[in-house]
């Protein structure tokens, strides 16, 4: 059974002067089911491996097997698609469209990825249901609390069943309480099989994930935390 | 399974490429419209001006030079105006002043097509006259109504050319043929002498000779001058006065069934004097088609401009909030992005809306100006004429204002990095 992500000598450099490297020779592998968290200072490169796991940016050099297959060097038009069909964004400012109700920014999921119309409904209800939201399926962010808009996220992530769900600081925005139970519902998400790698830069929310490693200066470190086998 | 016609190709990760269905883009639209209705509707206002004014000022002009069209071909297409060409000929030597001939209403009555003809000229020959309902009045008192009013002579074809509304009798050939002293007074001067009544064989004295009046006019539809003064018959003032002085010389006026108006222009003057018909001008009425086309391109060309500049601010309008929009999205298109979206489909949707913007405007815009000239046509109880091929693609003019005002804003769209975008 392959990985859900391989990572082999990534690196990230941006050009001009002078160029920065901030990704500098990532190896990494997340079989498929880990919880991984990525930990490390700000300036790191957290947010460069995020966007490069995320296929938002195209990593200078190296390999990126997502599901067994090199990702790494795909056309634009390749990259949205993997992008809308492989993988769940949990954002830490949430991202929810203000004017549109939670059933409806779940539904925003399935809009490009040729879903039909008519079964996108039934499925954001049923992750909805997941995420323990069933009695606000209507409600418009405005109305709802951190935690609750960081669970419709967390269900419009899942909503296509994503080889990768990637959260960049799923609770830097939620007070301890709040985050501890979004936490929670990740937990509850990864026991159903789904990959997740957190970044953060809170130890205890990389507590959560059954391992973690460190990034620093571009490279990527064992976790001087207990790992889990 | 699903049966699909086309069946989408699939990229070498497995994953189907993305789409953005033209369905899914017409409710995203809306739903990005609705959001802020009231900066929607006011955004539209340019492009319901422009349109709307396009829409109305050919609507307006296509109905008014229509009015134009009816009325001219009521009134002055029947009418032919006859003058004595002014050429040294005729004025250098009075010998050659040959007027009109005594019988030129008979003559050109008998043109077929004419409903009646006259002549008619202002006697001016010895200064102001003196009317008067009593004799022995000097001039310039107060008696004398001379002062504002004419003292006309006309054929008794003219009267009947004019088509006046009578109180009476108007004089006839015979008064004509025997010089009788008869006149018909117009109404303002016949209220001037307190003339009220005409069963008591009134009479009016034009320099101390009695006229007898026949008949009082209330209305004419041409030569309105003889409203305010004292018409007698052209043989008697022929007899008092002589012929036409050459400084006012007469006129002709005839009145044909509709459409023999140009025919009778050019026989006329050969029916008149076949010896020497270019003693005559006869003027036609002009061509109405030719009238109506000069008033639309006239009046069409001033407001199509406004319209086109309306239509520019619009389109200003148009791409600003789209502008506007692009930058308060940038995470939602960040979102898009990363939810699978292709920078074309970031593109379509923005294009979409500002398209939808002015396609809708232009809904507004057309049903205002269609609106507005039923309104005028009614109030001014005209037809209402509105040419289909402008009114139907008025709205799509909208469409294309808030396309091409879409254009820079949608690419601006989809060039906004999705990682950027996501970071705010």
């Amino acid at each position: 059974m392959t990985a859900a992500i391989t990572l082999h000598g990534i690196t990230r450099t941006f050009p001009g002067p002078p160029p920065i490297e901030a990704l500098r020779g990532i190896d990494l592998t997340v079989p498929r089911g880990r919880y991984l968290a990525i930990m490390g200072p700000s300036g790191a490169g957290k947010s460069t491996l995020m966007n490069v796991l995320g296929l938002l940016d195209r990593p200078t050099d190296g390999v990126y097997e997502l599901d067994g297959v090199d990702v790494a060097g795909i056309g634009e038009a390749e990259r949205s698609a993997v992008r809308g069909q492989r993988i769940g964004f949990v954002f830490q400012a949430f991202h929810l469209l203000p004017h549109r109700s939670a059933l409806e920014n779940v539904m925003l999921a399935q809009l490009y990825n040729r879903s039909p119309r008519s079964k996108r409904a039934m499925r954001s209800r049923r992750v909805l249901e997941l995420v323990g939201l069933t009695h606000r399926l209507h409600a418009l962010p405005a109305t709802m609390s951190g935690g609750e808009r960081q669970r419709v996220a967390i269900a419009r992530a899942m909503v296509n069943e994503p080889s990768l769900l990637l959260c960049d600081e799923p609770t830097g925005n939620l007070d301890s309480a709040t985050a501890d139970a979004v936490l929670g519902v990740l937990a509850e998400v990864h026991t159903s099989g789904q990959t997740i790698v957190v970044i953060t830069h809170d130890p205890q929310v990389a507590a959560r994930a059954e391992r973690t490693v460190v990034i620093r200066d571009g490279l990527l470190h064992a976790s001087e935390h207990a790992e889990a086998p | 399974m699903r049966f699909r016609l086309c069946r989408a190709r699939r990229f070498g990760s497995g994953a189907e490429p993305s789409h953005f269905a033209l369905w899914d883009i017409t409710s995203e639209t809306l739903a990005g419209l609705t959001q802020r209705p009231g900066r929607s509707l006011l955004t539209m206002l340019g492009t319901v001006l422009g349109v709307g004014a396009f829409v109305a000022v050919l609507g307006l002009t296509s109905t008014a030079s229509g009015q134009i069209g009816h009325r001219f071909t009521v009134l002055a297409a029947t009418t032919v105006t006859v003058t004595l060409a002014e050429d040294e000929s005729n004025v250098a030597s009075s010998d050659h002043l040959q007027g009109f001939p005594a019988d030129a209403d008979a003559r050109i009555e008998r043109l077929n097509g004419v409903v009646s003809a006259g002549v008619w000229w202002p006697i001016t020959n010895n200064a102001q006259p003196v009317i008067s309902a009593a004799p022995g009045v000097w001039a310039g008192t107060s008696e004398d109504a001379g002062g504002s009013a004419g003292l006309y002579a006309a054929s008794p074809g003219l009267l009947h050319s004019i088509d006046p509304t009578v109180r009476g009798v108007l004089f006839n050939a015979f008064h004509d043929a025997r010089g009788e002293q008869v006149c018909v007074l117009g109404a303002t001067l016949a209220k001037r002498l307190g003339i009220t009544q005409i069963d008591t064989r009134p009479a009016v004295f034009v320099n101390d000779v009695a006229y007898t009046v026949v008949g009082i006019i209330n209305d004419v539809k041409q030569v309105p001058d003889l409203l305010t003064g004292v018409t007698i018959p052209s043989r008697t003032a022929e007899h008092v006065y002589g012929p036409p002085p050459g400084n006012s010389p007469a006129k002709m006026l005839i009145r044909t069934n509709l459409g023999a108006a140009p025919l009778i222009a050019k026989q006329a003057p050969i029916a008149l004097r076949p010896e020497q018909p270019h003693d005559f001008v006869a003027i036609p009425p002009p061509d109405p088609h030719e009238l109506r086309d000069n008033v639309e391109v006239d009046l069409t060309g001033l407001f199509l401009v406004l319209a086109g500049i309306c239509l520019i601010i619009g389109m200003v309008g148009i791409a600003n909030t789209t502008f506007v929009a692009v930058l308060e999205r940038t995470a939602e298109i960040g979102l898009r992005r990363a939810l699978g979206a292709r920078a074309r489909h970031i593109a379509a949707q923005f294009l979409a809306e500002s398209t939808v913007l002015g396609l809708i405007g232009g809904l507004v815009g057309t049903a205002i100006a269609v609106a507005t000239v039923l309104i005028v046509a009614l109030t001014k109880n005209w037809t209402a004429v509105l040419n289909p091929a402008t009114v139907i693609p008025a709205p799509l003019i909208g469409a294309g204002v808030g396309l091409l005002a879409g254009l820079y804003p949608s690419v601006r769209a989809a060039r906004i990095e999705p990682q950027e975008a996501l970071r705010r």
